[in-house]
């Protein structure tokens, strides 16, 4: 340290003081160096992720919906299409706090009770009570715009703060513009409140084709995990039945991004430099369905069926087109795009899931009766158990191990050969063809018989496009003996002695089986379509495809192309190519023969059905059918119509409709004589007493 | 150290102050008005200008007093240090008793134009007192006795600054702690202070929460220890140290200009005040950043040159005070910004907008520049009563 002196009064620094200084200079040194080498990693070595901070910061990012595909049918006719709704939605974070813990607590109380056994689960838990005067008035305000009560309004709220607590909350969906308006300009009053535009799925032709369409959610938290919806954004309207779901990524679209600047407290504000990215909106499904059959194919089984329900297919038999398909009872598509109570949902559901939005046609699986005989025909021609021409006696009934079966109505036909039994539908003949396809193959005990019906494609889904499909039964030794083991196993599980019968089993949850071994008595009833044997309408409409073209078992498919909104095409939808099995040519035109012959000749099952019916131009090969089931008689009819440039073939189901010709044969008659402009058919109620 | 070049000059050209600490100071003045320029042009409705042109008032109401205070010889002041003692403590007082609350603590007295901040302007008086009761008893600085009577003069309005602002109550202990490191106090005596604070910040933070009694409050316990990971902090502090982390890093090298977000937007708190300095490094990067500290450490290396050349050790010691008072406030604030200090409310000596901070700041330089001239004066007395 040099100093010059400084004077009398103030000596020369000492060493002292400078070696002081000297530490204090050093610390001070060490400070600034530290907050230098912060600055320099905060700025240069990180500032990329710092300023990348900042923008996610003051950018949010608002969807906007892309509107759905609409879906129209072969000849463009509209089955679904958009249309825009305004709805009403509360923030929940603009909520008070009591009222989302009271939420919760009801939520927990709820779920509580949700999972006593039902019947003892007690009252309801009673809804909390609105959780403050000034909520409790927002309510009241709100309610008198969108026509609910501030009670219906709290209850929404705490439902779906229970279900998805951060999502907003829809108070009402589908109110009129001025409603829009009049939240918009007073958002002082209605705070939290946000008043949107979004699509909704419009059903112009109404109940039509409502099982086939299928419906549309925002997808939930499950739905987002699924690979399926792999890129799908949170919030996006997803296709989650039908072919909304099959079509999904086709119909959905690209929903687009408003993005908007906002400060710290989440207010607007401007900046051009941020970039706004259009919704893509969803691609046309073109489908082969023929919309003016389809809708005679409803009316039709809502009319003949007389309100029991029923399902009709119809296919081109060529590729599997699907050109028609029902169920009823039907249903409004559009009542699932906007809230709706428990109950009616439930009502749509049905007890045992077997209500209006139950797709009878692919998902309900029946005893085939009669319409099977064509199938059990092939198998044994193929075999060799019969030939075309041989000729058996129908005395009306036959003794079958150690019961006696018999024609319906102990109807005895006489001398028949395999056109004549198919024509008059002879039990008789296919039960002694059954007795035979049993002894000929030993206690292997069924393989004849239930191998064609699965080259036909009984026993597993057809393949159609669409989800919920089943695969119906075709039984044989393997598949009762899995049966038994299951029952054991059923009983051992719920304690119920291995020694009662199947009907006291059943009572006490088990009954899966009786535990007796595949026998005569089964392939016997699997001949004439009854016992355990189990089909859906498209499963027989597919086999009797196979039966008209040859061979070709095909795969049914809706879809038919993917265009753009204007209707130009982008892509013919991809199907599996139909599987060929080998059918002997005259084989085909025997069981042919007798088909004709049963819809065509006088004596045949649904000859009346068809009276006046052009069989010169127009031959219809139809096969009546008659399950007995504990609830009635199922009745049925499949019948194709070779056509050369528009053949077509259909299967109709009612259950509980009595016999074949009696409901199923006029449904189908009705749809054939639409589908070919055929005006002088009468398609009356048929008087055959035959199955 | 060598004599300033200044020194040499002829004596008409020798200026009355040092020139490199004015250019500090004037410099930290200019970034100020062009920070808040930048960040408060839209924080009063139709008056873009309101803190600029308030600043720019106390920038020139505080060069004013500094350099009547920088004309007068420091040493007057020796004699009056038990009145600025009295005045301090009566300040203190008065706020405690009528003053404003900001931010949950008592700081200030509301006066028309603007309020007293009682605790920033006691910084510099408690330099200027403590540093007389040091030359008082200069002969007799080793004694345990002139350690414990400082500490308890010192720590008497610093403990009951932080009864309610709690950086600042720190900004007097390191005052204490420069004063008694420059005058020399011995080794034993600091070893013995900290072992004496580490016991009382135990006890403060551990012992006394436990027998439940709050000294500290919770929002400021959150503060002080929010900087250790601040996004796991959910309430205000973790955001707080977040966001000025953002704004800074941000930044970049050269800054964002007028596309800066964090603070226009809001998301940056307090950004004419605490964060002023995250707004510098928001808008013009490390370049700007930089610059500033190097401002701030010109203005330390001045003060503690100017320390060496006081004509006397009371000189010396209210050099030593405001050094480290400076130097103490700098790097906690900017410590904060950057998010490797609490948050602690402190100012930043100039740069944030504040009258009370930036008088007592001034009033520090002209002090100092005080110092400097009388060292300046009184070498060259001496030079010139020699023959040549």
């Amino acid at each position: 340290m040099m100093m010059e002196p400084s004077g009398e009064r103030r000596p020369p620094i000492t060493p002292q003081l400078a070696l002081r200084v000297a530490l204090f200079g050093g610390v001070a040194l060490a400070l600034f160096a530290i907050v230098f080498f912060r600055l320099w990693y905060l700025q240069v070595l990180s500032g990329d992720k710092y300023l990348a901070q900042a923008s996610s910061n003051r950018v949010r990012e608002l969807r906007i919906q892309a509107p759905r595909g609409k879906i129209v049918d072969r000849t463009g006719k509209v089955i679904v299409r958009n249309r825009q709704a305004v709805v009403v939605e509360l923030d929940p974070a603009k909520l008070p706090d009591a009222e989302r813990e009271a939420a919760a607590e009801w939520g927990k109380k709820a779920g509580e009770r949700a999972a006593r056994p039902k019947g003892k689960r007690g009252d309801p838990v009673p809804y909390p009570p609105i959780a403050t005067k000034a909520l409790a008035t927002r309510y009241r305000r709100l309610g008198a715009v969108v026509g609910k009560s501030a009670k219906q309004i709290h209850r929404e709220v705490v439902r779906s703060l229970v279900l998805v607590p951060y999502s907003a909350i829809r108070i009402k969906t589908d109110v009129r513009e001025s409603v829009l308006a009049y939240i918009s300009e007073r958002p002082a009053r209605f705070p939290g409140v946000k008043v949107e535009k979004t699509y909704l799925r419009a059903y112009p032709h109404d109940q039509l084709a409502a099982q086939i369409v299928g419906t549309v959610n925002e997808i939930s938290p499950e739905q987002l995990k699924d690979p399926r919806y792999r890129g799908v954004k949170q919030g996006t309207v997803i296709g989650s039945d039908g072919l909304e779901r099959t079509y999904d990524r086709y119909l959905r679209g690209v929903d687009g991004v408003q993005r908007v600047q906002v400060d710290a407290f989440g207010r607007p504000v401007p900046n051009r430099a941020l970039k706004r990215e259009e919704p893509i909106a969803g691609q046309r499904l073109r489908l082969s369905l023929d919309l003016a059959l389809q809708a005679t194919g409803q009316r039709a089984v809502a009319n003949v069926g007389g309100g029991r329900p029923g399902a009709f297919v119809a296919l081109d038999p060529r590729d599997g087109q699907v050109l028609g398909m029902g169920s009823y009872p039907s249903f409004d598509p559009a009542v699932l795009t906007k809230p709706f109570t428990q109950e009616r949902y439930e009502q749509l559901l049905g007890n045992g899931g077997v209500g209006p939005l139950f797709n009878r046609a692919i998902s309900g699986r029946y005893p085939t009766g009669s319409t099977f005989k064509a199938v059990t025909a092939l198998a044994g021609l193929e075999k060799g158990l019969i030939t075309p021409g041989a000729v058996i006696s129908d005395e009306g009934c036959i003794q079958v191990g150690e019961i006696e079966r018999c024609n319906a109505k102990k109807q005895r036909y006489g001398a028949v050969d395999l056109s004549r039994a198919l024509q008059v539908s002879s039990d008789i003949y296919f039960y002694k063809l059954g007795m035979n396809a049993y002894y000929n193959n030993g206690d292997r005990g069924d393989v004849v018989i239930q191998r064609y019906a699965r080259k036909l494609g009984f026993g597993k889904p057809t393949g159609i496009d669409l989800p919920g499909e089943d695969s119906g039964v075709v039984p044989d030794k393997k598949w009762r003996e899995e049966r038994n083991r299951a029952e054991v196993e059923c009983r051992k599980r719920k304690k119920i002695s291995q020694s009662v019968n199947v009907f006291a089993a059943g009572a006490a949850g088990c009954g899966i089986a009786d535990g007796r071994d595949y026998n005569l008595g089964d392939t016997v009833n699997i001949a004439i379509g009854q016992g355990d044997l189990q089909a859906t309408p498209l499963q027989l409409a597919v086999a009797y495809a196979a039966i008209q073209n040859k061979g070709r078992v095909v795969v049914p498919h809706l879809g038919l192309e993917i265009e753009r909104a204007n209707g130009e095409l982008v892509q013919r939808i991809e199907r599996d190519p139909a599987r060929r099995i080998k059918i002997d040519e005259e084989d085909r035109q025997s069981v042919a023969e007798g088909l004709r012959r049963a819809a065509g000749e006088p004596g045949g099952t649904s000859t009346d059905v068809f009276a006046g019916w052009p069989h010169g131009e127009l031959p219809v090969f139809g096969k009546t059918g008659t399950a007995q089931t504990p609830k009635g008689d199922q009745s049925w009819y499949v019948a194709y119509v070779p056509a050369p440039k528009r053949p077509i073939v259909v299967a109709v189901t009612v259950e509980r409709g009595g016999f074949g010709a009696e409901t199923a044969a006029p449904i189908a008659c009705r749809m054939l004589a639409d589908f070919y402009d055929v005006e002088s058919a009468g398609c009356a109620r048929g008087e055959s007493a035959t199955q | 150290m060598n004599e300033p070049p200044a020194t040499r000059l002829p004596a008409g050209l020798r200026l009355p102050f040092d020139p490199l600490l004015a250019l500090a100071a004037v410099g930290l003045m200019a970034a100020s008005l062009v920070t808040l320029n930048a960040s408060t042009s839209t924080d009063v409705p139709g008056d873009p200008h309101y803190y600029v042109t308030r600043q720019c008032v106390f920038f020139v109401v505080g060069t004013l007093l500094a350099i009547v205070l920088s004309r007068i010889d420091y040493s007057r002041l020796r004699e009056l240090k038990y009145g600025i003692y009295a005045l301090m403590i009566g300040g203190l007082l008065l706020v405690a008793v009528f003053g404003g609350v900001t931010r949950g603590s008592r700081r200030a007295i509301q006066l028309p134009f603007f309020e007293v901040q009682a605790s920033e302007l006691g910084k510099v008086l408690l330099v200027v007192a403590l540093a007389g009761f040091v030359v008082d008893r200069s002969r007799r600085l080793g004694e345990r006795d002139t350690t414990a009577r400082l500490v308890l003069l010192a720590m008497l309005p610093a403990i009951f600054v932080m009864t309610s602002d709690l950086g600042s109550g720190l900004v007097y202990i390191a005052i204490l702690l420069a004063v008694l490191f420059v005058a020399g106090v011995s080794w034993r005596h600091f070893a013995g202070l900290l072992t004496l604070g580490a016991v009382s910040v135990t006890l403060v933070l551990v012992a006394a929460p436990a027998l439940g009694v709050t000294v500290l409050e919770k929002y400021q316990v959150e503060r002080l220890t929010s900087f250790l990971e601040p996004s796991a902090v959910a309430g205000d502090a973790g955001y707080q140290q977040n966001q000025s982390r953002i704004a800074i890093g941000s930044g970049q090298k050269t800054g964002r200009g007028d596309r800066a977000t964090q603070s226009p937007l809001n998301f940056l708190p307090e950004d004419r005040t605490d964060f002023a300095f995250a707004v510098v490094g928001e808008r013009w990067g490390f370049a700007g950043a930089g610059l500033v500290l190097s401002l701030y450490a010109l203005l330390v290396w001045r003060g503690l040159r100017i320390l060496t050349v006081a004509k006397n050790l009371y000189g010396a010691l209210i050099a030593g005070g405001i050094v480290a008072m400076l130097l103490f406030q700098v790097f906690i604030n900017v410590g904060m910004n950057v998010g490797i200090m609490p948050i602690t409310g402190i100012p930043l000596p100039l740069l944030s907008y504040g009258g009370s901070s930036v008088l007592s700041t001034l009033l520090a330089i002209g002090l100092l520049q005080s110092i400097y001239a009388q060292g300046r004066s009184a070498a060259a007395t001496k030079r010139r009563s020699l023959p040549f």
